[in-house]
Parts: C-alpha cells; sequence; structure tokens
C-alpha cells in the first residue's frame, strides 16, 4: 500500500481502541480521564491527516482548525472533570468509580 | 524520511497508550501518557502541520498533563493503584470490534475522490502553517470567527466550574 492517508488512520483508529477499552474498563476515575485524552489525541490526528492528505501537494487548513477547537474542549474538559473527580474524592475519599454510584436506580 | 520517522512515531504512541491502559501504577501511567502526547506532536510534523505540534507540546504534554498529576497527587490511593473493572473482557470485545469496523471502512474505501474544496483555505505542501491557519480561523468569509469567541467564552466557563467545583464550603 502506498504510504498515506490510510497509515495515518489506521494509527488512529489504533490509539481510539486503545483508549476506548480503557475508558471501558477502568475503575480508577483519572484513569478513565486519561483514556479519553488519548480517544481525542487519535481523532485529532484523523484530522489533521485529512488536512494533509485529502488534496494531493496542498493543505487544507480546516482539518488543523478543528483540530485546534478539539484541543480548546479537551482542556476545558480535563479542567472541569479534574475538578469534579476531586470534589468527589473529598466527599467519599475514593476515586473509583464502582462506588460512585448516588445516582444508581 | 517521513514514512520511517512515522513508524518509529506510531510505534512510541501505540506502545505508551497501551501501557496507559496495562500499568498497574497510575503515576507511571501519567507519565507514559505524557511521553505519548509528545510523541503525538512529532506525528503533526510529519504531517506539515508545525503550529498544531506547538499547541500540542504547550497544552497536552504541559497543562494537561501538569493537571492530571496534580489531580493523582491529591486523590492517589496506593493500595488500590489502577485496576479493572468487571467489563475487562466485554470492553476488550467492543474495542477489537470498533477497531475491526474502522481499519476494514479504512481500508475499502477510496480517498482520492476530492478535487477541490472551494470553502477550505488550501496552502502548499512543506510552509510553515501558522499564516496561513490566521487566515482560517479570522478570514471574513470562509473564517470561523463565531466558533473562535464561542470557544473562549466555553473556557471561561470551565475555568469558573472548576474553581466553584473545588472550593471548600466549610
Amino acid at each position: 500500500m502506498h504510504f498515506g492517508l490510510e497509515h495515518y488512520l489506521i494509527l488512529s483508529a489504533v490509539m481510539f481502541s486503545i483508549g476506548l477499552y480503557g475508558a471501558l474498563a477502568k475503575r480508577n476515575a483519572v484513569a478513565i480521564l486519561m483514556c479519553i485524552e488519548i480517544m481525542l489525541n487519535a481523532v485529532n490526528i484523523a484530522l489533521v491527516a485529512f488536512s494533509r492528505y485529502l488534496v494531493p501537494n496542498a493543505v487544507l487548513l480546516t482539518g488543523q482548525v478543528f483540530a485546534i477547537f478539539i484541543i480548546t474542549v479537551a482542556a476545558a474538559e480535563a479542567a472541569v472533570g479534574l475538578a469534579i473527580i476531586i470534589a468527589i474524592y473529598r466527599s467519599r475519599q475514593s476515586v473509583d468509580v464502582e462506588q460512585a454510584d448516588l445516582m444508581k436506580g | 524520511m517521513i514514512e520511517l520517522a512515522f513508524w518509529i512515531l506510531a510505534l512510541i504512541v501505540v506502545g505508551t497508550a497501551a501501557a496507559v491502559v496495562l500499568l498497574r501504577d497510575i503515576f507511571r501511567a501519567a507519565l507514559l501518557l505524557i511521553l505519548c502526547f509528545f510523541t503525538v506532536a512529532g506525528i503533526y510534523i510529519t504531517l506539515n502541520a508545525d503550529f498544531l505540534a506547538a499547541v500540542q507540546v504547550l497544552i497536552y504534554a504541559g497543562a494537561i498533563g501538569v493537571l492530571l498529576i496534580f489531580a493523582i497527587m491529591l486523590t492517589r490511593n496506593l493500595k488500590e493503584g489502577n485496576p479493572f473493572n468487571r467489563l475487562k473482557l466485554p470492553a476488550l470485545i467492543v474495542a477489537l470490534l470498533f477497531l475491526a469496523t474502522v481499519i476494514g471502512v479504512v481500508v475499502s474505501t477510496n480517498w482520492a475522490t476530492v478535487t477541490g474544496v472551494s470553502q477550505a483555505v488550501e496552502m502548499p505542501v512543506d510552509q510553515p502553517t501558522t499564516g496561513y491557519i490566521a487566515t482560517a480561523l479570522f478570514d471574513q468569509s470562509k473564517g470561523f470567527v463565531l466558533p473562535f469567541e464561542i470557544a473562549s467564552v466555553l473556557l471561561l466557563a470551565a475555568l469558573i466550574g472548576a474553581i466553584v467545583l473545588v472550593q471548600d464550603r466549610s
């Protein structure tokens, strides 16, 4: 296969799957947040690869602009998520997501 | 040259991402995650995105990495570490199914169908991207000025929300 878009998209898919597995299978809330960051990075790689390789011999900047917006939202998400985790830790002395089940029916 | 760099960087990215999921020590996992962010910046450089690589190092490896280590230090439970939950096997099956689906779609699609996009800002390969990104963000007709302003309001709201959540009310 000719080196190009597919290689980056497959790398992105592998990275996203690793993050998905971790986000579903971990018990520590901070670890889940780290896996979500891995997934966001995987999406960014896919966007930047599209911006570079979708049109031959040119770079479409829209993909990179989208990646910048994703990084912004990821920063906001990390700040709020970690604040929530610290608030939960204060009230329950644990960051185990299986013990934070106050809203379970 | 770029191909060799891609393979080395891709190996490091996948290895560190897998280690983040599999390691039992969450502090080491966080340090490897920061290495993973640095390597993703290298991937951006192979994709002709120099400005984005700098942003990646500043925001992900710098700010988010420090924030994660702070949170681990404040909530660390040395006995428990970083265990898996009951969904270990079903989650692995879901992730592998997702991976197989996406790789199947990527390999079977003919991507060379786009010939030109009139609404997007284009630039030649192997040039610095910063000025072109400024055009793509702030151009009067093709730009993203309103989303940019909304993103700044979102960051402000997130900052205030984080401060309100962690303040001590007692």
